[in-house]
């Protein structure tokens, strides 16, 4: 240490070098040993979830989500592709932002985690035993799920409100009738239920006709609420960019979840239309796909004490609530100044007359001094997110000019700048969203890269930076590339998730309809113009291991692979199948490729995950006839 | 030496050998023997347990796992049932429970020689068993396995450890084994008191 401070006084370039070889070795990860950490990056408009290992920034594993992944069959197969049905029909894509931990008592449980599709609105939940996408619920009645899923300190809910605000129910009406009120948001409570996880749709609140950006809920004595960031309060539907800038101060909604459950139960609440899927995956079995239609709609109006609204200068985007619930930090994008409101203080002042300016749709709006904590003054261009290290700071992205600012909460001095390269959007710190930060890692994820890594044409990769935030000053160790866009990411002690995750799918458990658990049972049955082939998989050949079909059949390969070892999945694929791709089936799964039997011919189909020394000879021949 | 034989057994080691006869319970509660394998692609290990009644593996699949392996080389498939054996071990086993208490209540040594002679016969005829079924498994290959290497047989070891290609199968007794151990050391113990009983009040 004294070396490098000297080293630092007096020559720069030494000093880099000194720290960069630190840094080298505390993002070191030996062969063999493990990462302390598990991060969970959302894929922006890759609409998947990456998961990396920390501090090593290894690459581990995709989690396909609201996409299809053609490297596993997912939203191919008959097991999986309703997992993508909506009411738009099946959209294979979507954009995905923002990843939310499951938590007990405000701590992160390692149960699940859940993701926003911000295009078709929907959200889902993903099991980490599996590390698959178990769930999707469709959000009617919204457009643009952005501010979603941020949930209860307890999980009870999820909360999903719109980003863009269309008339609801939807018409065909004028866009300048945006600015006359006809266009509406709404914010949305997904019921988690806390043994198995399944998703229900309770209760939807009409909300003014803003465009509500992101969300965090409260923890301890704020438990009952969440907060919204809202954007173009001037209701702006041309050139936005400059119409949704003008007012000095947009909205950030103060929403008590408890008071709307509790009008709901009171029926206040009506019925109201609105038609959406929703997906459920069994356990080894095809997903569940159910259309539902109608929910309960609460007006503010209805629900005296339901909502308030903070004047929050401009445009905020992020809205972040520190560990003890009291901070609720705004991330005024267009701001000068990091505004922070005091939850204590809205409490106090919410129902006063003296502290409110005025009400839109019923909700009060309340003086920008009277819910005031305070400012940080001139901390940075452009912040947009807050996370907090548990110790008493809070860091601070900053879009414009790239960087991370540390800062204290309470005195609100600036303690640090951290510079990010470049361009950075959601910050992320382990647990640093929870009610008790692990604190030791922060990754900064950056919309663009320039010059960090090897040009590879104009499309470079996005890239997050990992920064060792345990000590007195933050330093950064590393930066490495990403798939898709980093949007926000959840990190977590990976001792809270390593020893759980499942190794295999238990064969005697599979309950899958067309599985068969032994090679005995491997057959093929035709039940008119459509052949069901029953087939298993072991190393490292298939039976029943050559088929004969039609011209013309429609063949189901109910694959099932016997193994049940650990890492030993068997892919499938068939030569020129245009419509499905490959399929990776898990020791114990079940899985179905649907094939037309094209024109007469020879067609092998092989294994395609190299599971043994005679991987290559795992393949076989579909003879088909005219 | 027929002194000896006809020599009524101590109160204190009558009690010994009513613990061994109960001590021997436990053994149908408990592998007898333990083969591990090891190979570089299972870092997990991968082991068997062979009982006086069954064979499993170490954890609920290995035995699959195991015999997922095997079948490159074209060996049998290991389950209980090809063991016939193992049916009536467990009488076997009840017939040395059963010597003990005879002995607890007709306390003579000569039966207590008797019951480690049995034990030895016991134990090596098992040995022999073992072994052989261990050749057997690893001579008897099915020709048409896809992995043949000549001259080249997959017997694991009797005791102790051995290479077979990339596996190391290492083969010891396990707690049950290490009772059948214990329980022929203290019928032993209690003939050495017994002789030691009359050579010191001669
Ligand atoms: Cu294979």
């Amino acid at each position: 240490m004294i070396l490098i401070g000297l080293g630092y006084g007096c020559k720069n370039g030494a000093a880099t070098a000194a720290l960069a070889s630190d840094a080298a070795k505390r993002v070191y990860v030996a062969p063999g040993e493990k990462d302390e950490v598990y991060a969970f990056l959302s894929g922006g408009f890759s609409g998947q979830m990456s998961v990396y290992g920390i501090p090593s920034t290894r690459l581990f594993k995709i989690i396909p989500v609201f996409s299809v992944f053609p490297e596993n069959g997912y939203g191919y197969d008959e097991e999986t592709k309703n997992m993508l049905r909506t009411t738009h029909g099946y959209v294979p894509w979507d954009d995905s932002h923002h990843i939310e931990a499951s938590m007990t008592d405000g701590k992160q449980d390692g149960r699940w985690l859940f993701l926003n599709a911000n295009n078709t609105p929907r959200l889902a939940r993903i099991d980490l035993r599996s590390f698959e996408t178990k769930e999707i619920i469709e959000i009617p009645n919204s457009a643009g799920n952005h501010a979603s899923p941020f949930a209860t300190e307890n999980t009870e809910y999820l909360m999903a409100a719109t980003r863009f605000s269309v008339p609801i129910p939807q018409a065909s009406v004028p866009i300048e009738n945006f600015s006359k009120g006809d266009f509406k948001g709404t914010v949305s409570m997904v019921k988690v239920d806390p043994k198995s996880g399944r998703l229900s749709l309770e209760l939807q609140i009409l909300v003014p006709g803003f465009d509500y950006d992101l969300s965090h809920c409260g923890k301890g004595k704020s438990h009952d609420w969440c907060f919204f960031t809202s954007y173009n309060s001037e209701q702006a539907y041309k050139m936005i960019e400059v119409g949704a800038s003008k007012n000095d101060k947009d909205y950030i909604l103060a929403f008590n979840w408890v008071r709307a459950k509790q009008c709901l139960d009171q029926g206040k609440a009506s019925n109201f239309g609105g038609e959406y899927y929703r997906n459920y995956l069994p356990e080894n079995q095809p997903a569940i796909s159910e259309k539902l239609s109608g929910v309960k709609m609460l007006q503010p109006k209805d629900c005296p004490g339901v909502m308030y609204y903070m004047p929050t200068p401009k445009s905020p985007h992020g809205t972040d609530v520190d560990p003890t619930g009291e901070y609720i930090v705004g991330g005024g994008k267009l701001a000068t100044v990091i505004p922070v409101h005091s939850f204590s203080k809205l409490m106090e002042v919410k129902d006063k007359p003296e502290h409110r300016s005025g009400t839109i749709m019923d909700i009060p709006i309340l003086k920008y001094e009277s819910t005031l904590a305070g400012e940080v003054k001139k901390p940075c261009l452009g912040p947009l997110h807050t996370e907090f290290d548990g110790k008493g700071y809070a860091y601070t992205s900053c879009f414009v000019s790239s960087e991370v600012v540390k800062w204290e909460l309470g005195t609100w001095e600036v303690e640090q700048h951290l510079p990010a390269y470049y361009s950075v959007g959601h910050l992320s710190i382990v647990g640093g969203s929870s009610k008790d930060p692990y604190g030791k890692y922060l990754i900064a994820l950056n919309k663009i890269t320039k010059d960090r890594y090897l040009p590879v044409g104009m499309e470079l990769p996005q890239s997050a930076q990992l920064y060792d935030i345990s000590g007195g000053k933050a330093e950064l160790l590393s930066d490495f590339p990403t798939v898709g866009e980093p949007h926000y990411s959840q990190m977590i002690p990976a001792k809270l998730l390593m020893d759980k995750a499942a190794k295999i799918y238990p064969l005697e458990e599979n309950k899958h309809p067309y599985a068969i658990k032994n090679e005995k049972d491997a057959r093929v049955v035709r039940e008119g113009n459509t052949v069901r082939v029953y087939m298993t998989q072991i190393r490292s050949h298939f039976k029943p291991d050559t088929i004969e079909v039609r011209s013309g059949d429609t063949v189901f390969f109910h694959v099932t692979n016997l193994e049940q070892d650990f890492d030993i999945p068997h892919g499938f694929a068939v030569g020129g199948a245009p419509e499905m791709p490959n399929l990776l089936i898990m020791p114990g799964q079940t899985r179905t490729f649907k094939w037309k039997a094209p024109k007469p011919g020879i067609y092998p189909f092989y294994c395609t995950d190299f599971c043994s020394a005679l991987h290559q000879e795992m393949q076989q021949y579909i003879r088909v006839l005219p | 030496m027929q002194e000896l034989l006809l020599k009524k057994i101590s109160k204190m080691n009558r009690l010994l050998i009513l613990g061994v006869g109960l001590l021997l319970v436990s053994v149908y509660f408990l592998p007898i023997w333990h083969i591990s394998l090891d190979a570089p692609q299972y870092p997990e290990g991968l082991g068997m347990r062979i009982w006086i009644d069954k064979i499993t593996g170490s954890s609920p699949y290995d035995l699959q796992n195991i015999n997922l392996l095997n079948h490159y080389i074209g060996m049998h498939e290991i389950v209980s049932e090809s063991v016939p054996e193992l049916l009536f071990m467990p009488y076997v086993l009840g017939f040395l429970i059963f010597g003990a208490f005879v002995t607890f209540l007709h306390p003579k040594v000569y039966l207590v020689i008797l019951g480690i002679l049995n034990i030895i016969i016991l134990g090596i005829l098992g040995m022999y068993d073992f072994w052989r079924w261990e050749y057997n498994y690893g001579h008897n290959l099915n020709p048409d396995a896809p992995i043949v290497v000549p001259g080249m047989a997959y017997q694991p070891p009797l005791l102790g450890c051995k290479e077979m290609l990339n596996i190391t199968a290492c083969s010891f007794p396990s707690w049950g084994g290490i009772i059948l151990f214990v329980s022929l050391g203290i019928l032993v113990f209690v003939i050495w008191s017994e002789k030691r009983r009359i050579d010191v009040t001669k």
